[in-house]
């Protein structure tokens, strides 16, 4: 019992380092991907191409003044960052970042590369983690006794519960076609090719092809709960100030921000591993060993990678919606198609053509 | 291990269901009915139903709870009374009628729950599967009909919320 528990230790250990690791990088990313869009310079002074630029943003956070404005809720206020940083970095634990044939390391079994391999729940383990994110708006903006951040709190949560309604629905489709709720199952599920002829079986059976509907719906509302733009009417600076962390300084803000990034990571990994085949090539049978485990986490990352990318380059192309205009489309627009993807897919396996 | 998870889990209930009826704070109320569901979901997942636990989470912590603090943070309610502030028949009304409706889960729990020590945490009962093929087999007259209900609420609502033509 132990020697599990330790495992699960290591593993959530390294889990947390690359999560937190990722998103200095991500700032740094963000900050010259727009610099870039707009044809500018973006951050260049500190460390070679700026890489260095995020650290001292770290220092400049860390160091500045812990500031409690008078008139908060201070329980409240000081719990709605922890709610938002706990959540962000619990979710990823049933994410399989590599292809595993029961490989060992020093006699143990590493069980996927999960943290918790005996969830059979995985990805609904996700949904019921993440929609607790919203509270974390929420009071953030009611704590605040702001009016700005008490609009962004009542728009996020208004927003969070609209989208998670589509996000869900069109994940059943992926869920029906692979019969079960576990992550790695869906990966093993789309490396098979999608038809069975000579030239063009190479064809993969990534879900984004038989359910393009579940996957548009689904990229849309991961881009509504992380609250980016051009979703990002919680926070809308030109309406709202900074919406729901108006009033947080300091670290505060800091656990706000990395929460928006960790949620970001998280987001891109399941649009990888439902839509896109996981750590799977087209034509290219992942070997066995550990050179296949490598290679796959190596796929996977760089499939991660560019969904993140994709990430900030929406943020900084498309103007934000107005809110009803976001409502319109949450309800008329991405409920019915999610629902459609659904019955689409319940057709098609009826037919057996999926 | 798994009794002082569930001992833990089920006092955190008790501990919050009582916070929940008797702080002041509405959001406080609201945040504590929270806890209570974790609490639950908690010992759904000690007892092996795993899904039912995300379910809890997803629909009650997720959703529900979310409109409730909606709600509250929209109507902007300050400090309501303190707890026993009412009329001692109030008071006995209450304490009269969750004695009852204990009684009655007690009762029923008693006769439909399967033996001490026949739900082995770990085992396969509580996955999506036989879930699915309980709801969707022996159970279906009532799934359909529960879902009947929810239809009825939808078009009520929507009667409701309409705009009146001119």
């Amino acid at each position: 019992m132990w020697v599990e528990l330790a495992t699960i230790g290591i593993k959530l250990a390294i889990v947390i380092v690359i999560l937190l690791t990722t998103v200095p990088i991500m700032v740094w990313v963000e900050r010259r991907g727009s610099a870039l869009i707009q044809d500018r310079l973006g951050p260049n002074r500190v460390g070679p191409f700026g890489l260095l630029q995020p650290v001292v943003d770290a220092v400049k956070l860390i160091t500045k003044e812990n500031l409690v404005p008078a008139g908060v809720n201070p329980f409240l206020y000081v719990l709605a960052p922890v709610i938002a940083l706990t959540v962000a970095l619990t979710t990823f634990i049933v994410i399989p970042v590599g292809y595993d044939p029961g490989l060992t390391l020093f006699g143990y079994p590493i069980d996927g590369f999960l943290v918790a391999p005996n969830l059979n729940i995985g990805v609904l383990y996700i949904f019921a983690v993440a929609s607790l994110s919203v509270y974390s708006i929420v009071l953030a903006g009611w704590a605040s006794n702001n009016k700005y951040s008490l609009f962004g709190g009542i728009r996020a949560s208004a927003q969070m519960i609209s989208y998670e309604l589509a996000m869900t629905v069109s994940v059943v489709g992926v869920l029906m076609a692979t019969g079960s709720l576990r992550l790695d199952d869906v990966v093993l599920y789309q490396s098979a090719p999608l038809i069975s002829l000579p030239v063009i079986h190479y064809l993969p059976r990534w879900n984004v092809i038989p359910q393009f509907l579940g996957a548009i719906t689904f990229i849309v509302a991961a881009f509504a709960e992380t609250n980016r733009l051009p979703f990002d009417l919680p926070e809308a600076d030109s309406e709202l100030v900074a919406g729901y962390h108006t009033e947080y300084s300091s670290m505060k803000f800091a656990a706000f921000f990395m929460s928006e990034y960790i949620n970001m990571v998280t987001s891109a990994a399941l649009i990888t591993l439902l839509f896109f085949g996981g750590w799977t090539l087209p034509g290219f049978a992942t070997p066995h060993g550990w050179l296949g485990a490598i290679f796959s986490i190596a796929v996977f990352s760089v499939k991660v990678a560019f969904f993140l990318w994709f990430f900030v380059w929406v943020r900084w192309t498309l103007p934000r919606f107005r809110f009803d205009q976001l409502m319109g489309l949450g309800w008329k627009v991405m409920v019915p198609l999610s629902v459609l993807n659904f019955l689409w897919v319940g057709v098609a396996m009826a037919l057996g053509w999926i | 291990m798994v009794t002082y998870a569930f001992l833990v889990a089920a006092a955190m209930a008790i501990v919050f269901a009582i916070i929940a009826i008797a702080h002041r704070s509405p959001v406080i109320n609201v945040l504590s009915l929270v806890l209570v569901f974790f609490a639950l979901a908690a010992i759904f997942a000690l007892l092996g139903m795993d899904f039912l636990a995300a379910i809890q989470l997803i629909v009650y912590s997720g959703a529900i709870m979310v409109l409730f603090l909606f709600v509250v943070m929209l109507l902007n309610i300050g400090n309501v009374e303190r707890l026993g502030s009412g009329r001692p028949m109030q008071a006995g009304l209450g304490a009269i009628t969750a004695i009852a409706i204990g009684a009655v889960v007690v009762w029923a729990a008693s006769r439909l729950a399967p033996a001490l020590g026949s739900v082995v945490p770990g085992s396969e009962a509580g996955t999506a599967f036989p879930l699915g093929r309980a709801l969707l087999g022996s159970h279906l007259f009532a799934f359909e009909f529960v879902s009947l209900i929810l239809v009825a609420a939808i078009v009520g609502a929507v009667f409701l919320a309409r705009r009146e033509s001119r």
